[in-house]
């Protein structure tokens, strides 16, 4: 009775918000997200829109005066290993998770965005795991919000719902088994009432997916893997790819050797973007594994690919795969930014994909066609993109064989860039990228040692590319299709960017300074050095005392260390295109952090001062 | 306890839940590194080969045995040895770069693991029924990252008949690699090609018959090898305790050589080298 009650109640109430909602925003009836992400005080997702460009409205801070930006407050998270993070605000607080380290793994803080003041923290319970079943990738990209939830994925594979005013656990669903090797490190996206998460860990046998839980419930709504048969993958009668190579039925399952697709890889841990007037959100899936490219002969459909779904049913749209048979581990998951770009003299709905492999991918996104893409770092592994296959030409002399000794192979096996993802200025039209510049030589000499059992694994030594230097930070021209200008850093450019109003473009390197750069020229403007080297992202929003504000992680940690230190002893070996080997600090250069900084510009004559507010 | 029953092998496996890093021990203590679900090689019940011998140097010391459990998975070195934690890894491969390494103790080699039943008598790659048969192979990691056998069939174009097992499988069961050699005790496949030491020591507690026969394919397939020489490991610059360690193996090479082939590992020479076995 009770029940029926308020079972009426909330169907009346739902219809009266659905109304509402409508009114203002058709496709999201029920999500907060849209208006939030109009509002430039705010910062509401890891990408900060579904659209993933990391550009803030905001121009407080211009060209003129963000060399008068200074330290407003910092936290510490207490658990030094790589900060990835990028802090979400929303109504003035700051949220804002640490790595997978130290006494609380995967704490989330909740803080006064403008004082710095602890609202809340929430330590969510791990799974009891014996050590060092999930040794090497502890990071964790971010948090995510809708209507007053923060959603966090832990670790060890669970997604749980926070209520943001009080930290209080609202839901919380495993969706994996760290035991198995499956973990989960990325944000979550919130679209339509759904959160939809992807997990990690294809190196230990683990089978992609993308997996979409009710924001209210956390019950699983669907779940989309990325190799198998079409039922599996969830693509049906609506599959429409633009290649015909891409048409046939099964794919996930024939273009594999018997059962390979099994334990096939193609896991989903990077960016997931939305376009909600197609309605299709947008993802790509890593590199096939663990098998060895002899035992895997065929395509190893859907590794490396990006697919457009339906949200609300995840079913696939279409698809298209970036590198077929990947030898190089070059997955695909990095962030899918959608614009409207005039080519030809024609508008088109594009998204712009900065490929592991070097090339810059501009891709029709209600179609699946490649419009273009060009080398946007030196690249010898491949001989172009053939725009009428779609197909990737692979160069046959850099082939890795095992027996045979490959050098000066580039992008080495991070590829040109990695995770660490772009932003998109829409007043400037060019899309700011950090990338590293990094080739290697392959042979098959080193001996390896897992799990009791040697072997004679591949041995990859990383070296900066051409010209000596290692990382770069960029601003490309997707209509031009060239580079503007670039600004060249001696470490791998391991954080994101971001881009305002002001003009005024962010990253940070591993060797501990933050920066500001002119948007239009990459004149540096500003710089800060911090007690840790960035591996994190950059966000901006205005605090309640109407500053415009800047913040990021600092922390350096996970793969990078090992990139940079390949380079800075070019004898320390990478047992594997993953990367084994060490993965901590660049003692050359940093030790290991985990502090937020919040920066504001000083007041007029105050340079370099900062008064206690009242 | 001597290598018995595999039902108490698995209840101790579920014991290391939540397990980490053990503190700091005493001075009188050997701090060995070690994964706690890893038969035959070590477990946290100290049920393993590594366990035996590393409380055989303790004695030999004057010491006891302390240790630091963590899954021998990328990181452990980082995670065990380079932090402190502990100071010795009872098996590595000889000149593994990541250590020092002692002189090796024991030599092993990769082997076809079959029935005794199906009467296989395997010893090549380049036997022609292993286009026909279904044969199990360990998967680590990814493109020129897994075991020898796996490389080799690959190159031989063996392919759709090979079954990949995961070398971490479930770290919620006992000893996870093992699952390959049950995989042939239940006739999922007719033949595993398995490092020696996990293939004879399971081959050894099967309740079926099996057969153990090495791969004798040489240097065939190089620079693939099948076999392997064994050392501990030391933080490198530890000469003290490698010296000790090396003093050890050479006065107690019988010894050893009983407690490995009571574990069922399958044995080959050691070559002799110009330093008398101090690689």
């Amino acid at each position: 009775m009770l029940l029926r009650d308020y079972g009426g109640l909330l169907v009346r109430l739902l219809s009266a918000f659905y109304a509402l909602g409508a009114l203002f925003s058709p496709a999201f009836a029920q999500s907060d997200l849209p208006s939030r992400m109009k509002d430039p005080a705010q910062w509401p997702m890891a990408a900060r829109d579904y659209a993933n460009t990391r550009y803030s409205d905001l121009d407080q801070i211009n060209t003129d005066n963000v060399s008068r930006l200074q330290l407003a407050w910092t936290f510490s998270l207490g658990a030094d290993r790589g900060q990835e993070a990028a802090p979400l605000v929303l109504d003035g607080t700051m949220y804002v998770v640490g790595p997978y380290a130290g006494p609380y793994p995967n704490r989330v803080f909740a803080l006064d965005a403008t004082t710095g003041e602890l609202k809340w923290s929430y330590a969510p319970k791990p799974e009891p795991a014996a050590a060092g079943v999930a040794c090497c990738d502890v990071v964790n990209r971010g948090v995510a919000f809708d209507n007053g939830k923060i959603f966090l994925n832990t670790l060890d594979d669970h997604t749980v719902a926070i209520d943001a005013n009080t930290g209080k656990e609202l839901w919380h669903t495993k969706l994996g088994e760290i035991n198995k090797g499956e973990t989960i490190t990325m944000a979550p996206v919130v679209v339509r009432g759904k959160i939809l998460v992807g997990n990690s860990g294809g190196e230990l046998g683990v089978r992609g997916w993308v997996t979409a839980l009710d924001e209210n419930t956390g019950a699983i709504a669907w779940r989309a893997y990325s190799t198998g048969p079409d039922k599996d993958v969830l693509i049906g009668d609506d599959f429409k790819p633009f290649y015909d190579s891409l048409k046939d039925k099964d794919l996930g399952v024939k273009s594999w050797p018997a059962d390979r697709w099994q334990i096939g890889g193609g896991t989903v841990w990077g960016w997931i973007s939305y376009d909600p007037e197609l309605n299709l959100i947008y993802y790509g899936t890593a590199n096939p594994s663990p098998w060895n490219a002899n035992q895997r002969s065929g395509d190893n459909l859907w590794s490396t690919t990006i697919f457009a779904r339906d949200p609300d049913t995840g079913h696939a749209k279409w698809a298209y795969q970036i590198n077929p048979h990947d030898l190089f581990d070059h997955d695909e998951i990095n962030e899918n930014v959608l614009i409207d770009l005039d080519i030809n003299g024609q508008t088109r709905k594009v998204l712009v994909h900065p490929g592991r492999n070097g090339y810059m991918y501009v891709i029709d996104r209600a179609t699946g066609e490649v419009i273009s893409a060009d080398a946007y770092d030196f690249v010898n592994t491949y001989k172009g993109v053939d725009l009428k296959t779609g197909k990737i030409i692979p160069n046959e002399e850099k082939t890795p064989l095992l027996g045979k000794t490959v050098e000066n192979i580039c992008p080495s096996a991070p590829g040109a860039k990695d995770w660490q993802p772009t932003a998109w200025s829409s007043r400037t039209k060019l899309l700011y990228v950090p990338h590293q510049h990094l080739c290697m030589n392959f042979k098959a000499s080193q001996v390896g040692y897992i799990a009791g059992t040697p072997y004679v694994g591949a041995d990859v030594d990383m070296y900066a590319g051409p010209g000596g230097y290692r990382g770069e930070f960029m601003a490309w021209d997707p209509v031009a299709r060239k580079k503007v200008w670039e600004i060249h850093e001696k470490l791998p450019v391991w954080s994101g960017a971001l881009v305002t109003a002001g003009d005024v473009a962010f990253y940070a390197t591993m060797d501990r300074l933050f920066k500001a750069v002119d948007a239009k020229d990459g004149h540096l403007l500003w710089q800060f050095r911090a007690g840790s080297g960035f591996v994190g992202q950059p966000i901006s929003y205005r605090g309640s005392d109407g500053q415009q504000y800047v913040a990021i992680l600092s922390g350096v940690g996970g793969w990078p260390g090992v990139v940079a230190n390949a380079e800075i002893d070019p004898r320390v070996r990478n047992g594997a295109l993953g990367f084994t080997g060490a993965t901590q600090d660049l003692p050359f250069y940093t030790a290991a952090g985990s502090e937020l900084l919040v920066f504001k510009l000083a007041a007029n004559g105050e340079d370099g001062t900062n008064a206690p507010r009242q | 306890m001597h290598p018995g029953s595999k039902i108490a092998f698995a209840a101790t496996a579920l014991a290391f839940a939540a397990s980490g890093v053990a503190l700091a021990a005493a001075d009188d203590a050997l701090r060995v590194c070690a994964d706690p679900n890893n038969l035959p090689f070590s477990n946290q019940a100290e049920a393993g080969f590594e366990n035996k011998l590393a409380t055989m140097i303790a004695e030999h010391l004057g010491k006891t045995v302390s240790y630091a459990w963590w899954a021998q998975r990328r990181g452990f070195v980082r995670n065990t040895l380079k932090a402190d934690n502990c100071d010795v890894v009872m098996g590595v491969p000889s000149g593994y770069d990541l250590v020092e390494t002692t002189q090796p103790y024991y030599r092993s080699t990769y082997v076809f693991v079959s029935r005794q039943d199906r009467h296989l008598d395997l010893s090549s790659l380049l036997d022609p029924r292993l286009h026909r048969l279904t044969i199990g192979v360990h998967l680590i990691g990814d493109s020129g990252n897994n075991p020898p056998p796996a490389e080799a069939l690959g190159e031989e174009g063996i392919v759709d008949n090979v079954r990949g097992y995961s070398i971490y499988g479930d770290y919620r069961q006992a000893d996870p690699p093992a699952r390959l050699i049950e995989a042939v005790e239940h006739g999922e496949i007719d033949v595993a090609a398995a490092w020696g030491p996990l293939g004879g020591f399971f081959a050894k507690l099967s309740p079926v018959p099996l057969t153990v026969a090495p791969i004798r394919d040489g240097e065939r397939f190089a620079p693939q090898q099948f076999q392997f020489a064994i050392s501990m490991g030391v933080r490198k610059g530890d000469h003290a305790l490698c010296d000790q360690l090396n003093a050890f193996i050479d006065e107690h090479r019988s010894e050893i050589g009983a407690l490995l082939r009571d574990y069922g590992v399958p044995l080959v020479e050691l070559p002799a080298t110009a330093s008398g076995g101090h690689e």
